[in-house]
């Protein structure tokens, strides 16, 4: 009955998607503020229904309710809890089921916190959004559903893939969707402004707060995911340039760059052509991304199921958002008038110079990643595109950028001072060569690229911090007066420093896990000892266990200091093994040493009593993912900034009249 | 690239000899080679797998290739000949970067093509705006001032000091 009632509630999300395209469109055209208000209550109405609908699918997962299809093929009765409500969302059917919440999430979120938008472009942005969700439901009732019952009950069910079962499911789809779906918002804006003929300042504020909440989760979601196969492959690779990594990869970077552009339109009215087309890319990647992971051209471990069908429907809802867009584009962007005029070397030139690089990394990973699948479709010729592809071309343009980085945020609008900017960069350019030698020194005498990538991250982080510092003054005025101008620095400005600093922290962690670290491979007997840099591990014993659904073997080790033999904890890494698919999982352990961990991984053991195990020593490895979360910091202290909060700006205003503000308004 | 792999080379042999070996069984006495056959394993893809190369790879046919070119290795053969040799028997599929061919000149002319195609527009932007100021000469645009304007701002300032 649940199941009905679910399937039920999507059919009814359906037709008020319909109806929240039609009416409200018609009304943006006829003027009519009445049809164009149906828009809100049919969008927040929307979401009530699609929630209903997960909420019944989570139920029948709780309850293992196996006459469900859905269920049966992807849980069993002896499941722990949290995986039964993460195994929803961790096949095709369920997984889609949450794209759709997400969106319907957004779309109420427009409706409901928009009163300050015109009323047409809020009619117009939902009538898009509802037709993206139209085409989903659509795909969801045709070809994906759910809620479809099997004509004999089965007693259990086929259990979920083991790697999924895995706190990673609970938390890494869900982030990275609400990334990908927070896209559909800037999209929907854009092409509201296309529709319009009209776009302006103002325009780039209303998008940036959901461009960057989308950016914000999205970093949390790809560095989630990277983490996650970090800790649960076996050997502490944590990015492959997988087509399905770069399908969130990919949107990233366009988000990235639509963030700076987004930022010129803003406070000059320019970029605006630009800065529409990359609204319009970040969710067509992001729709591209669902057509890779969902239809099966991919074989991967995030395809669940290859349909044929499904993909030619993913197909055509890609052909029908990303080229009617681009066509809508080509029609109308000849409309728009460019505003503010600015010299090549000035923050928008930075930021434009940004767009550049990030665009074209952007197109490096597309063509990497899709170019294998064209040419076998054309030609019949197979070819792989791997790692050593997009390290040589991804690399050198990331790394350019980063060379860059710190100049933007003190280069001064309109018409900036390149020679003055590197002037007050020399501190930075100082602690980085300092960096550098104390990484060489450390070395001993090791490759000269290592430190060089090194001092390349030290600079970005203490460019970061010039910035901060120049604005506050440190150096110059008392303690106490430079944070109070600390205080009263907008959270943008921060918010800038933070994401470039989380940048700088990200490649250190790169560098360290993929230049720095240490790696054994050997076959033990309990009672064998095997070192690594500065520890001991000495292999205790063996055991067995028995969990909800698996069996697990477990290896104990010791772990003491090299120098004095002081044991400085224990590490089981084990490996389970699920009857119910008869395959398995290497759970591996990891033990954190400052910001570098070591990282054990059993093979299997072999007849005469001893195991394989790989052991690695992971040198600042942490730093990968704290550096992604000093990243969302940044994007979260950019977005409480008081410009961007609804309804601040009026308030604001209001005060400025009263008494001058501390500091220059950025 | 080159560069790189020195580096790896470099940074691997600080570690000492009995680490190198993807499997215990599979090590080569010799360092050097060993050395050479990581860095193949990195550059070759496992076939079976979904995009793994075989030095990440536990699939049986990852072993096998893992070994294959060790055995060539140690037969002498350089490490082209080493990579020339599974192409033969496998096509390009099995190679992580594509060669150049007739096939693969889009894929890795594009990165360049993009970047110069970039610089090249914005430059052409730059220099269109700067002329369309220029022929505008009524109307202020941006910043800039007009000649007439300049003229006139000159003679307004002149005769303000006296």
């Amino acid at each position: 009955m649940i199941a009905e009632l679910g399937h039920y509630a999507l059919v009814l999300a359906l037709v008020l998607a319909l109806v929240q395209v039609c009416v409200p469109f018609y009304g943006a055209r006829r003027n009519d503020l009445a049809l164009m208000g149906v828009a809100g209550p049919t969008a927040i109405a929307q979401f009530f229904f699609v929630a209903f609908a997960f909420v019944a699918l989570v139920a029948c997962y709780v309850q293992s309710d196996f006459s469900v299809t859905n269920v049966y093929e992807n849980s069993h009765s002896a499941k722990p809890l949290i995986y039964k409500i993460s195994g929803v969302w961790g096949n095709h059917e369920g997984s889609m089921i949450l794209w759709v919440l997400i969106l319907s999430v957004f779309g109420a979120l427009v409706a409901l916190f928009g009163d300050n938008l015109p009323a047409r472009l809020k009619a117009n942005v939902l009538a898009v959004q509802s037709l993206i969700a139209f085409a989903f439901y659509l795909f969801i009732l045709v070809s994906s559903n759910p809620f479809l019952r099997m004509p004999v009950a089965p007693l259990e069910g086929r259990d979920l893939n083991p790697i999924l079962q895995d706190p990673g499911l609970a938390i890494h789809p869900p982030l990275l969707y609400v990334g990908y779906v927070g896209l559909s918002i800037s999209f929907s804006f854009a092409i509201a402004a296309l529709i319009d003929g009209r776009i302006d300042a103002a325009w780039a504020r209303w998008v940036r707060p959901w461009t960057l909440l989308a950016w914000m989760f999205l970093t949390l979601g790809i560095a989630m995911g990277s983490f996650w196969a970090y800790y649960t492959l076996g050997w502490g690779g944590w990015w492959f340039w997988d087509p399905v990594e770069n399908a969130s990869f990919m949107p990233w970077l366009a988000c990235t760059a639509l963030l700076h552009s987004a930022v010129v339109m803003e406070k000059r009215n320019a970029l605006k052509i630009w800065t529409i087309l990359l609204a319009i890319l970040a969710f067509s990647l992001s729709l591209v991304g669902t057509f890779l992971v969902r239809s099966g051209v991919l074989t991967s471990v995030h395809t669940f199921a290859s349909d044929p069908a499904r993909g030619a429907f993913i197909l055509g809802i890609l052909v029908l958002f990303i080229g009617g867009s681009l066509a809508l584009f080509a029609l109308r962007a000849p409309l728009l008038k460019q505003g503010g005029l600015f010299a090549p070397v000035s923050r928008e030139g930075a930021l434009v110079f940004n767009n550049l690089l990030v665009v074209c990394a952007c197109g490096a990973v597309f063509f990497g990643t899709l170019y294998p699948l064209a040419l076998e479709a054309v030609t019949g010729e197979k070819i792989s595109v791997g790692p050593p592809f997009f390290n040589l071309t991804f690399g050198p343009l990331f790394l350019s950028l980063l060379l860059v980085v710190p100049f933007g945020p003190l280069m001064a609008w309109k018409r900036g001072d390149l020679l003055g900017v590197a002037q007050r960069l020399m501190g930075a350019a100082a602690i980085a060569v300092i960096g550098i030698a104390a990484a060489y020194a450390a070395e001993g005498g090791g490759p000269v690229l290592v430190p060089f990538a090194i001092g390349l991250a030290v600079f970005v982080i203490a460019g970061a911090l010039t910035d901060l510092v120049e604005r506050t003054a440190l150096l110059k005025v008392p303690v106490r007066t430079a944070l109070a101008r600390a205080r009263g620095l907008p959270r943008s400005t921060w918010g800038t420093a933070f994401a470039h600093i989380g940048l700088g922290v990200t490649l250190l962690g790169i560098i360290g896990e993929t230049q720095l670290g240490a790696e054994r491979i050997a076959e033990l007997k309990p009672g064998q000892t095997i070192s690594i840099r500065r520890w001991d591990l000495n292999f205790e014993s063996v055991s067995e266990r028995q969990g909800p659904n698996y069996k697990e073997f477990a290896a104990q080790f010791t772990v003491r200091r090299h120098q004095n033999g002081e044991v400085i904890g224990t590490m089981e890494p084990s490996k389970k093994t699920f009857p119910s698919r008869g395959t398995g999982t290497t759970e591996s352990a990891l033990m954190t040493r400052g910001v570098g961990q070591l990282y054990l991984a059993l093979g299997d053991p072999n007849a005469d009593g001893s195991i394989p195990v790989r052991l690695y020593y992971k040198p600042l490895v942490l730093l990968i993912w704290l550096g992604a979360v000093v990243m969302v910091i940044g994007g979260g202290l950019s977005l409480s900034d008081r410009r961007l909060r609804v309804g601040a700006p009026k308030r604001a205003r209001r005060q400025e009249k009263g008494g001058g503000a501390l500091q220059p308004a950025e | 690239m080159r560069l790189l792999q020195s580096m790896v080379v470099a940074l691997t042999l600080l570690v000492p000899a009995q680490a190198l070996a993807v499997q215990p069984d599979e090590v080569l006495s010799d360092p050097v080679l060993e050395v050479r056959a990581r860095g193949l394993s990195k550059e070759l893809r496992c076939m079976v797998c979904q995009n793994q190369s075989i030095d990440d790879s536990d699939a049986p046919l990852a072993k096998d290739l893992r070994i294959l070119v060790r055995e060539r290795l140690t037969q002498g053969d350089s490490d082209n000949q080493v990579i020339d040799f599974l192409v033969a028997r496998y096509g390009d599929f099995v190679l992580l970067r594509p060669r150049l061919t007739m096939y693969t000149v889009l894929l890795w002319g594009m990165p360049p093509a993009l970047v110069l195609g970039g610089l090249v527009a914005l430059i052409r932007i730059a220099r269109r705006r700067k002329a369309v100021g220029a022929v505008n000469p009524g109307k202020p645009e941006g910043g800039q001032l007009t000649p007439a304007e300049e003229a006139r701002l000159a003679s307004l300032l002149k005769s303000g000091e006296t």
